[in-house]
């Protein structure tokens, strides 16, 4: 599957709504229909969907590694902090514009589970594993597991990887 | 500083409200809890809102609650603290009387998340965490935060499927006997186990519901209570406590750090020693929105030692008649988490046992006259623990 039928899809399943939707309106006259439970519910005529922007500037140097092939943290150089998800600020130290490290590939899974019910933004994947895993700095990494099996104790790599079908780098846990 | 009593509750039925809206339902309760306190709405000086919405239409629900309920113009607030957002509202309101700003407040919590389809509730919840982090990138569910620490929990002490069984078991087994509860039914180990997965190793049956409720209570400063009524519920101590939105910050996945907080707070400003926290209580209302989260409470609170937790599920000495009855109007299992009224809901369930006023099959045997809630926002996001009691606390 291609991002465009999953988008594909999803505009079908809104025009399917709306339509039955107008429909309802065409019917009674007005957007209101009966619940299972026998109550009158009005359905909102007036949609809206969301998309937001996210600002990433401080942090833009994360994205260029991905890109680069590297999975970058912050540093504070004064406190020592390690910061994953990397931050440019040491709320510590009141200190901004962090030094930039690589995050160690090796790990171990702390916790994890599989999704089963998923939210509908992410209902084209097949049931995913999230894990936590600490990394040998300590640091702890959240990240989608591809494996078959997969257990807490187990030792863990982190690679970069495509997201499909978005198409988007991002960060996985594989078995090391 | 005052004290501040409990003068007045309130509590819908807990469910699938399809037949009210929002503010309608936050009136049910309303109503009854100035009905209880016998008072009107002009002698209420402060109210407050506790509601996290997003799923429902009102953007700004604390001022269509104040004017469909004739409480405007009385000054108000809504309040997000997610799953805890009902004991924000409580805090609020009490801090109010405490700190003479009034004499007489009502917090109310209000929740209908049936106005958005499940699949979209399941979206919108999952965005609970680090939204980037965590969400966008790796599709996290809320189910799926809890699951993170069932996993962990369960490796790391030994505690089985089973286990959690006990507790859904529990909480179904007492909310068969409240009224308000949104699932009235018992169920076996049978059916637990074989109950749908949802996050593994989280299932259905470990699940609290997606649930429309309202819950109030009238607070007043210990002056004008003792005018009102023979019988208030003090609050006696509160504590509160954060931790991190992204989980991975988190060092520890087997307990929640900021409910443990919460409770050391709560427990030194009353005299209560940790260690044998449960001596003092005759009920305690828990946190349950997943069975995990119940026996992590255990431990949280000092019922249990570190680990131990699951033991006392296991024991079933949770139940009435047991070391320390938790949950026994069914928990947010079983009478159902419309999450800004939860918090609110645990404190009329507490008062109402303290003055034996808890249905049939519920109620406790009150020896001590306290009882504490424990309610945790998000995964350990936020936490509230409050202690109640029917003796009037010294300071
Ligand atoms: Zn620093």
């Amino acid at each position: 599957m291609t991002i465009n039928d999953v988008r594909e899809k999803l505009q079908q399943q809104i025009s399917q709504l709306i339509s039955s939707l107008d429909q309802v309106v065409q019917m009674y006259g007005m957007p209101i229909i009966q619940d299972k439970n026998g109550n009158p519910l009005w359905i909102d005529v007036r949609e809206m969907t969301l998309r937001y922007q996210i600002p990433i500037k401080k942090v833009q140097k994360f994205f260029e590694g991905l890109k680069e092939g590297k999975i970058l943290a912050t540093k504070c150089n004064k406190c020592g902090t390690i910061y994953f998800p990397p931050q440019d600020d040491c709320p510590k130290c009141k200190i901004s514009g962090l030094e930039w490290v690589e995050m160690p590939d090796e790990g171990e899974l702390v916790a994890y589970t599989i999704i089963n019910v998923k939210p509908p933004s992410f209902s084209h994947y097949q049931d995913y594993i999230v894990g936590i895993a600490k990394m040998k700095n300590g640091i702890n990494v959240t990240a989608w597991v591809n494996s078959k099996e997969v257990k807490v104790g187990m030792k863990v790599k982190l690679r970069i990887t495509k997201r499909e079908p978005e198409n988007y780098l991002t960060y996985e846990l594989i078995p090391a | 500083m005052r004290n501040v009593a409990i003068i007045g509750t309130g509590h819908t039925k807990f469910g699938v409200r399809t037949d009210v809206n929002l503010q309608e339902l936050a009136w049910e309760a309303i109503k009854q809890a100035l009905e209880e306190a016998n008072l009107d709405q002009k002698d209420i000086q402060y109210f407050v809102v506790g509601n996290v919405g997003s799923w429902s239409a009102e953007e700004l629900p604390a001022v269509v609650v104040g004017e469909y309920s004739d409480l405007t113009p009385k000054g108000t607030m809504r309040v997000e603290a997610a799953c805890a957002t009902g004991s924000a509202a409580l805090r609020d309101a009490y801090l109010a009387i405490k700190s003479g700003e009034a004499d007489i407040a009502l917090a109310v919590g209000v929740e209908q998340m049936h106005q958005s389809p499940n699949p979209q509730v399941v979206e919108l919840i999952g965005r609970a965490g680090d939204y980037f982090w965590e969400f966008e990138n790796f599709g996290l569910t809320f189910p799926g935060y809890y699951a993170l620490h069932a996993s962990a929990y369960m490796a790391k002490y030994g505690a089985k499927e089973e286990d959690l069984g006990k507790i859904a078991i529990k909480s179904h087994h007492y909310g068969a006997r409240n009224p308000y509860a949104q699932f009235q039914k018992e169920i076996t180990m049978d059916e637990y186990l074989k109950s749908k997965p949802v996050a593994y190793p989280l299932k259905l049956l470990d699940s609290s519901p997606i649930t429309d409720g309202a819950a109030a209570v009238v607070l007043a400063s210990e002056e004008v209570a003792k005018k009102i009524t023979d019988s208030p519920v003090w609050i006696v101590s509160q504590g509160v406590a954060s931790g991190t939105a992204n989980l991975s910050k988190r060092t520890d996945f087997t307990h929640i750090e900021a409910a443990y907080l919460a409770a050391q707070q709560a427990y030194s400003r009353a005299g209560i020693n940790f260690d044998e926290a449960w001596r003092f209580f005759d009920v305690a209302e828990v946190h349950d929105c997943f069975t995990i989260a119940e026996i992590m409470a255990y431990e949280d609170l000092g019922f249990a030692k570190r680990g131990e937790g699951y033991l006392l599920a296991r024991e079933e000495q949770t139940y009435i008649g047991g070391k320390i009855p938790v949950n026994v109007d069914g928990g947010l299992k079983a009478k159902g988490h419309p999450i800004g009224a939860t918090g609110i809901s645990m404190a009329v369930a507490i008062t109402r046992q303290l003055l034996y006023r808890a249905p049939k099959g519920t109620q406790v045997n009150v020896k001590h006259g306290m009882g504490i809630s424990h309610n945790v926002g998000g995964t350990g996001h936020y936490a509230y623990v409050t202690i109640f009691s029917t003796r009037r606390p010294s300071s």
